[in-house]
């Protein structure tokens, strides 16, 4: 294979085109490299080289920097996790609510360490700082889905889901801005004040119709 | 100028530690300090590249009307009345907490760390920065050096992250190879997973860290900063001239810095600048001269002989032979005194005009010396127009690389590129022409023609001249016009343009060249910047180390008066080029073949030729640094030269600059600078000729006494203009004869069975041959450090050819000429046009030249699969 073709392979064709379409969103190439990363991480769970590599071409950037920048932000992973990656609040509002004690848990009834991945390539667990839930304290995400209030017995029926595909948490979902797709309806392009009748889209709610 | 450059000029006053103080408008705090002799401590601002505010070290307290708060001074431009301390307790007391911060995690291995006695951080904390430090936890660990490239190492424990080596790769040099990586706490300098910095300009990374992060293998452990003694001069390895500091402990060089001359290289270097000292290093340096021995069948061994019996022995060669039958080649490598020694032994003393300089590679020296010539600063000056039609600067000529990218990138500078393939340069020019092998003449005619049409019409937008669209059609002649325009336009707003002149591939006849030079002089009011081949080559040829040339731009006829003095005879006829030499020599027309820091075999453009000059020729003597190949294969004898850094002199760079070369080491054995060989011999065959000439002084001094160009080379102005050197003058703009182009084309069929111009027969390819940065030329073979760095060949056609012929990438192929055939690997590459082939001209096992006849217009190469 030559080395072209070797690196058009990394993206399937469906994200290919998706990866043309997201830097066609931005006035220049280079704008798009954080999403065409989540991209990359939504399709194999992590960022490979190869795929660093790939991005860097399609925007225009060297490989090195193409990891400089993905290596600063937590939530991109460099080496392979496992269908589901558990994330483990331990910050305060957790901690008080028993957060270590699940991420203990965790690594117990998974057999791997924090950062560890499950030997069947199932689970990965780790351990991560405030997710912005602390009502629901001890919290944790599974591949980015939130789970709040969660008693051992809890996670331990969680994962028996997990095991036997009863949930709708996703393969490697990311939340990210990829596939988002807001509907014409609700897209920024807010007339001119003088001409606004309605609140802007991005204040309506849903459900509310627009005056006519 | 603009109006953001008036104000830049533009004065203000402001308050520095209570003394009033003038500075320019827009300047940077810490450069407008700097400049009134007040220091700022500091790691990551860097006058050469833009400010970042990563270290904060430079933090001084700030007035400018709201009171005093600490800010960083490579952050903060200057304004009116602003207040300004570098020493108040405040400040004193952030820039002593900035070094406590960056000691944390600072290994403090001074004692086995290189910079140590250099090192920025080592002299700032003992002047600002706290005594000792409060931290006592862990510090963090690395393993400890890791190669970054073939030639740099890394030690993240000592990184200080000023992003410094990160930014100089991404702005300067345009290869972000390195960045950091991971954040806080953890962040690091490193490159992508087996990428590795493969730059040409690493080695500046290393004369930049503040700190001992990265080391070069050539000096690493090698010596002490203490130990060291330096001196001025400048770099041999291209014909930059880039200003140098030679670095040497105990009469042995061990490094080479770059120094900062604002007209030519700014403190940058190319590698092979930089480390190409280690070639001077070798243990393979001639010590003294060497006899040839025939050893039977064995081959021939060589045998030291003492200086008086070998000079004793090629005078007496030279005495026997009629001036005609003895001819120079090379000397573009020698300093200008030598070059003028060798010029005067060659045509004053022997009487002999076959002498060349110029391997066949270059362009004539009347197109050359008859140009106006431009500065580097010229060619950079904001608003300007840059036309490349020549060589791949980052290939062959580093440092005006770098300025002319970040002339394109920062100053508005327009590069049109006129080569036939891309350069490193493609991805910046506005518009690339790529004039098929043989046919840059014509396609330069068609956009002078284009140019004075427009102008004409008054109107630089307008339509293009017939002879454009005559000739090229279709996208060619749209590429064409457009770039016309472009011309127009800088011509009409008096922006200037300059042409960068050289000869991008050998493979194609220097009169192509010559011819297009010619069009644009005439047509097109340019100013002109050869990038000829070889370090010291414009000083050769003002030197008169060309066929029909005296010193100072001279013919033979126009003889001054001063020379005739001096001169005991001179040669009636003008007499033969490298190429005549060499042909003339297989005819068994030369007698004594000298060849002066020269190898044809390895850089005459055709290298059967060559092979059959060398065994043609009566006796061949060489004066080297090194056997090389040519020598190997029939010098008779060989004669150790004196290197660069060896012996004092002066190089007269692309612009016409001339600066000093300063002798920093003795050289090895009994080898002796050049001039002083020249004048040996010159004394020998006609006593008092040399006489008086006993030092570079001295032969610097009859130079400027027989030479006009060389008037201003008196030891005031070299002394005076130590670092930027003394700028030659120009010709004067006069009418160029326009040789027709059908006329230069018909005396290149004259003088060999050429192909037609354009005319590759079917299924051929026209060969590209283009000089590389790192290649097998036999100094780099004697450097440890670049001699990996040559790659294997490859042969790079275009990606539609490949598929069209069902060619592979990374196939073994042959590729085939008349003349010969060399192995390489096939590459597809976007940036060769279809129907061209690309060859690195000196790969090892590869010379490009096995494959180029001599006089040909251009090379029809096929492919053989194997």
């Amino acid at each position: 294979m030559s080395p072209a073709a070797a690196a058009a392979a990394v993206f399937t064709a469906d994200n290919e085109a998706r990866a043309a379409e997201i830097i066609s969103w931005f006035p220049r190439p280079r704008s798009a490299m954080i999403p065409l990363l989540h991209l990359a991480q939504e399709q194999d769970g992590h960022l490979s080289d190869a795929a660093m590599r790939r991005v860097g071409e399609l925007v225009g950037a060297t490989t090195a920097e193409v990891r400089g920048t993905a290596s600063f932000y937590e939530m991109f992973r460099f080496e392979p996790v496992g269908r589901y990656l558990v994330n483990v609040c331990t910050n305060i509002s957790c901690l008080l609510w028993g957060g270590e004690e699940l991420l203990e848990h965790a690594c117990e009834v998974l057999g791997t360490e924090v950062g560890g991945t499950t030997s069947d390539g199932m689970f990965t667990v780790d351990e991560a700082e405030c997710v912005a839930a602390c009502t629901e304290a001890p919290c944790l995400q599974v591949n980015y889905r939130y789970r709040g209030r969660v008693s051992h017995a809890d996670f331990d029926q969680l994962v028996k889901d997990l095991r036997a595909g009863r949930t709708d948490i996703p393969r490697h979902g990311v939340l990210s801005q990829v596939r988002q797709r807001a509907d014409d309806q609700r897209r920024a392009g807010a007339p001119p004040p003088e001409q606004a009748r309605e609140a802007p889209v991005w204040i309506r709610r849903p459900d509310e119709q627009p005056a006519n | 100028m603009n109006p953001a450059g008036q104000q830049r000029e533009a004065a203000v006053e402001i308050t520095v530690d209570g003394a009033a103080v003038t500075a320019r408008s827009g300047e940077l705090l810490i450069a407008a300090c700097e400049r009134n002799g007040v220091h700022i401590p500091r790691f990551c601002y860097h006058p050469r590249m833009s400010p970042v505010g990563m270290c904060r070290m430079c933090l001084v307290e700030v007035d400018s009307g709201r009171g005093f708060a600490l800010q960083p001074s490579c952050m903060v431009t200057v304004v009116d009345q602003m207040k300004v301390s570098t020493n108040s307790e405040a400040a004193k007391k952030a820039q002593d907490g900035v070094l406590e911060f960056l000691l944390i995690n600072h290994p403090l291995d001074c004692p086995v760390c290189d910079k140590g006695g250099e090192c920025p951080l080592q002299d700032q904390t003992m002047a600002y920065g706290p005594g000792e430090t409060r931290f006592v936890e862990e510090k963090r660990h690395f393993p400890k050096p890791i190669p970054i490239s073939e030639t740099v190492f890394l030690d993240r424990e000592r990184c200080i992250l000023c992003d410094r080596c990160t930014r100089f790769a991404d702005e300067v040099a345009g290869d972000a190879l390195i960045h950091f990586m991971g954040r806080g706490n953890h962040t690091e300098v490193n490159t992508f997973t087996d990428e590795p910095f493969v730059s040409y300009f690493s080695g500046n990374t290393v004369q930049i860290c503040p700190v001992g992060a990265l080391t070069a293998a050539p000096y690493r452990f090698k010596a002490r900063p203490w130990d060291l003694s330096e001196c001025l001069s400048t770099a041999w390895v291209d014909s930059v001239g880039s200003r140098v500091a030679l670095q040497a402990s105990r009469n042995r060089m061990l490094r080479v810095l770059g120094a900062d001359a604002d007209a030519v290289n700014w403190g940058w270097l190319s590698d092979k600048e930089r480390f190409g000292f280690e070639a001077l290093n070798s243990e393979e340096r001639l010590s003294s001269p060497r006899l040839r021995h025939s050893a039977g069948d064995a081959g021939h061994r060589w045998g030291d002989i003492g200086w008086g019996e070998a000079l004793n022995t090629v005078a007496a060669a030279l005495k026997q032979a009629p001036p005609e039958r003895v001819a120079v080649l090379g000397g573009a490598r020698l300093t200008n005194e030598s070059q003028y020694m060798w010029a005067k032994l060659a045509k004053g003393v022997i009487g002999t005009d076959n002498i060349d300089a110029q391997l066949g590679d270059g362009l004539d020296p009347a197109v050359v010396l008859g140009l106006q010539r431009a500065t580097i600063d010229e060619a950079c000056r904001p608003g300007g127009v840059v036309v490349l039609l020549g060589p791949d600067p980052k290939e062959e000529l580093g440092v005006l690389y770098l300025r002319l990218r970040h002339a394109v990138v920062n100053d508005g500078v327009t590069l049109i590129e006129v080569t036939p393939s891309s350069t490193g340069l493609s991805h910046l020019a506005r518009h690339c022409l790529r004039p098929a092998p043989g046919r840059t003449a014509q396609l330069v005619e068609a956009l002078a023609a284009a140019v004075c049409h427009g102008a004409s019409e008054g109107d630089p937008s307008g339509s293009v001249a017939e002879s454009a669209s005559e000739s090229f059609s279709g996208p060619a002649a749209e590429e064409v016009r457009e770039a016309a325009r472009c011309l127009n336009e800088a011509l009409a707003d008096g922006a200037g343009v300059t042409v960068i002149l050289g000869r991008a591939s050998p493979a194609e006849a220097s009169s192509v060249v010559e011819a297009a030079a010619r069009s644009l002089a005439a047509k097109v009011s340019a100013r002109f910047l050869p990038a000829l081949r070889r370090g010291n080559v414009l000083g050769a040829l003002e030197s008169g180390l060309s066929p029909g040339l005296l010193p100072g731009r001279v013919g033979l006829a126009e003889a001054p008066e001063e020379l005739s003095g001096l001169w005991p005879r001179l040669p009636a006829e003008p007499g033969l080029d490298a190429a005549g030499t060499l042909r003339a020599a297989a005819a068994g027309g030369i007698d004594v073949l000298l060849l002066v820091g020269a190898d044809p075999l390895n850089d005459f453009v055709d290298r059967d030729l060559a092979y059959r000059g060398l065994k043609g020729a009566g006796s061949v003597v060489s004066v080297d640094l090194f056997v090389n190949d040519s020598a190997e294969l029939a010098a008779a004898m060989v004669l150790p030269a004196a290197g660069p850094s060896e012996c004092d002199g002066t190089f007269t760079n692309i612009e016409g600059r001339v600066s000093l070369m300063s002798r920093k080491v003795t050289p090895p054995g009994t080898a002796r600078p050049d001039w002083m060989i020249a004048a040996d011999l010159a004394e020998r065959l006609e006593p008092g000729s040399a006489s008086g000439l006993d030092s570079p002084e001295a032969v610097r001094a009859e130079l400027a006494s027989v030479s006009d160009v060389h008037k201003p080379l008196t030891e005031q102005a070299l002394g005076e203009n130590r670092l930027e050197g003394v700028l030659l003058a120009s010709a004067e703009p006069s009418p160029m004869p326009t040789a027709t182009l059908e006329a230069s084309a018909a005396s290149d069929t004259d003088t060999a069975a050429a192909p037609v111009a354009g005319r590759i027969p079917e299924g051929a390819y026209a060969l590209v041959a283009a000089r590389t940065m790192y290649d097998d030329g036999v100094m780099l073979r004697h450097c440890p450090s670049s001699r990996k760095l040559a790659e294997p060949a490859r042969a790079r056609v275009n990606p539609d050819d490949l598929a069209r012929e069902g060619l592979s990438d990374g196939a073994a192929v042959r590729v085939v000429s008349d003349c010969g055939h060399v192995e390489a690997t096939l590459a597809g590459d976007s940036g060769v046009p279809p129907g061209s082939l690309k060859l690195d001209w000196l790969s090892p096992g590869a010379p490009a030249n096995t494959l180029i006849a001599a006089g040909s217009l251009v090379t029809a190469v096929r492919i053989q699969t194997r």
